[in-house]
């Protein structure tokens, strides 16, 4: 099995992509979904139903709506036009907001439930200890909620791995720009070249199924996390 | 400032728009030191008396005033960090991520007094948990937790430690297991305490005086043997006033079927009821099973008899009656006597008096 050039290259975009779809995602999605696993507001219900739409919608939709809103004439086009941006459609960048939008429920979700279930109490246990708010969400928050994080990372990174849709609406097929492996592979099959198209796919075959059989290592067996802690509390 | 000094008084209320039918309404002001229990039944508003205290609480007015400081004024509030106290909650509440020692320097690192490594090995060997430090909440008893947990509200150095019913969320004998901890910490450590429990076990054996909370409001306050009189009515207890007592078997006389006991100063002939050499039992007196005399009884057919001095005295649960607090050993006693008793005696605190009691339940 033997990878051209360019299947490296849409290779490399491609983990380029999810890598920072993932970072960007995991510092945006904290506050949101804290707000969402603490807020008694009435905008609690309308803000979680459009952080899922992505879950339900085709991304052809999500793409669509995108590509007129960042076009010359949308709200956003018009914004990044002003600001001497251009217009982010067929770029790069336009590609990272657009896998946000779509990977976002992936992120949001695992953060907010890990957040929900540590409850008030071990923060008001923090604030009786001296700590406060910022120290608090280091030092308690984050490493009860460790698996929701790690688990919205993996899931927020596959998830963007493997669009397709969206990206084609988006980012069309700019090599090195933004045509990842999904596009590549589609394209190796329009051409009916098989045993290219099998080389990338069974590479993501195997790289899909590693993510996921680490994520269930992490999360199914909490006797690793713990036993993980326990050694560092030992040399701390 | 001294300590005899610091004085906590509040006066505040607070509502919740999402529980109209509960307002807490509270003033009063409390010498600082000793153990005050917050006693009522359930929904009175104790917890949230003490949530309020520790700054947990939002949506609160008023003041309240700690040794000086204005935790709130108003609306003004300071934030829970930065309130010097400790708060031991209901359930042991331990961060599971960290292990015994993780927990306890949690709270140890962020206070503004830095407890010295002879204070934190003193607060662990009280609580009794030195052997504890490199496992994890997970790997604990019950009561061990709560133990632990008790250890780092304390090792921060509290001006003021507040304990929710600590030892509700535990059984019979973990109950038995913390309580003696919980009386040492009292004498040990100079801290001023705020007792939430609704157990009259805890609150003869720990406090010193009590509020009684009904609907959110302070409907009693004082001393403990001054509230002796409502205390039983408030307290979900189906025992009378007593004396609760820790003894350990220390002599069997078989042809009598008896077991001598020690208590933490004075001994107690009880029934064998199969108990071993060495085997710990908590007691619980009534103070209408205890009688005064001014000489030792002679000729009686009660076994027991123990020099004791008075500490105080209060009203009891009839006009005729009067609960005396008594000192024997270390041990506090209830003893209930009449009014005329009470003059013919001349009780009075200090007065040494001998106490004979004429029986004693086994609480476990």
């Amino acid at each position: 099995m033997t990878l051209s050039e360019s299947d490296l290259q849409t290779l490399l975009l491609t983990l380029k992509l999810a890598t920072t779809v993932t970072l960007l995602l995991l510092i945006v999605c904290t506050p949101l979904s804290w707000w969402l696993a603490k807020t008694t507001s009435r905008l609690k219900g309308p803000v979680s139903a459009i952080v899922a739409l992505p879950l339900v919608l085709p991304p052809t939709v999500l793409g669509f709506y995108l590509l007129v809103a960042m076009g010359p004439n949308g709200i956003i086009g018009e914004v990044t036009t002003q600001l001497g941006l251009g217009t982010l459609p067929f770029t790069y960048s336009g590609l990272v907001i657009a896998s946000m939008l779509y990977s976002l429920p992936f992120v949001v979700q695992p953060i907010q439930n890990a957040i929900e279930s540590i409850g008030e109490r071990p923060i008001e246990v923090a604030a009786t200890l001296g700590a406060g708010p910022i120290d608090r969400f280091f030092s308690v928050v984050l490493p009860l909620a460790k698996p929701g994080f790690i688990t919205a990372a993996v899931l927020g990174f596959a998830h963007t791995v493997g669009e397709f849709g969206i990206v084609l609406m988006i980012g069309g097929n700019i090599p090195g720009e933004t045509k990842v492996v999904s596009v590549q592979i589609y394209d190796h099959v329009e051409a009916l070249d098989y045993a290219n198209a099998h080389s990338l796919s069974l590479l993501m075959l195997v790289f899909s199924f590693v993510v996921l059989l680490g994520l269930y290592g992490v999360t199914g067996n909490r006797n690793t996390t713990r036993l993980f802690n326990r050694a560092k509390q030992d040399r701390g | 400032m001294t300590v005899t000094d610091l004085l906590l008084d509040i006066r505040f209320s607070i509502s919740q728009p999402s529980n109209a039918a509960f307002a807490l309404a509270v003033k009063c002001s409390l010498p600082a030191k000793g153990v005050t229990a917050i006693i009522g039944h359930s929904g009175s508003g104790k917890t949230s008396l003490l949530r309020c205290i520790a700054g947990l609480e939002t949506k609160v007015t008023g003041s309240i005033q700690f040794a000086g400081q204005a935790w709130l004024n108003g609306t003004h509030s300071v934030p829970t960090h930065k309130r010097n106290i400790g708060y031991v909650f209901q359930e042991p509440s331990l961060f599971e991520h960290l292990t015994v020692k993780g927990n306890l320097e949690y709270g140890r690192k962020r206070s503004l007094l830095k407890s010295t490594s002879g204070q934190f090995s003193k607060v662990l060997s009280v609580l009794g948990i030195e052997h504890k430090l490199q496992q994890l909440p997970s790997e604990l008893s019950g009561g061990e937790r709560q133990r632990v947990a008790i250890a780092r509200a304390l090792l921060t150095q509290p001006q003021l430690l507040l304990m929710d019913e600590p030892l509700s969320s535990l059984d019979g004998p973990r109950k038995q297991e913390i309580l003696p901890y919980l009386e040492s910490l009292a004498s040990e450590f100079s801290i001023p305490i705020l007792y939430v429990t609704h157990s009259v076990d805890e609150v003869v054996s720990l406090a010193d005086r009590a509020i009684v909370l009904e609907q959110g409001e302070i409907t009693a306050q004082g001393s403990l043997s001054e509230l002796s009189s409502t205390l039983d009515s408030k307290l979900v207890s189906t025992h009378g006033m007593g004396s609760i007592l820790t003894a350990k078997v220390i002599e069997k006389q078989t042809n009598y079927h008896l077991v001598k006991v020690q208590c933490n100063g004075c001994f107690l002939w009880i029934t064998d009821l199969g108990y071993e050499l060495g085997q710990f039992l908590t007691l619980r007196v009534l103070a209408s099973d205890v009688s005064l005399s001014d000489v030792k009884p002679q000729g009686s057919s009660m076994l027991n008899h123990m020099p004791v001095e008075v500490i105080d005295f209060g009203s009891g649960s009839h006009p005729a009656l009067r609960l005396v607090r008594v000192k024997a050993g270390d041990e506090t006693l209830l003893v209930s006597v009449t009014l005329r008793s009470l003059h013919e005696l001349n009780i009075q605190p200090r007065r040494s008096l001998w106490a004979s009691v004429k029986s004693v339940a086994i609480v476990n």
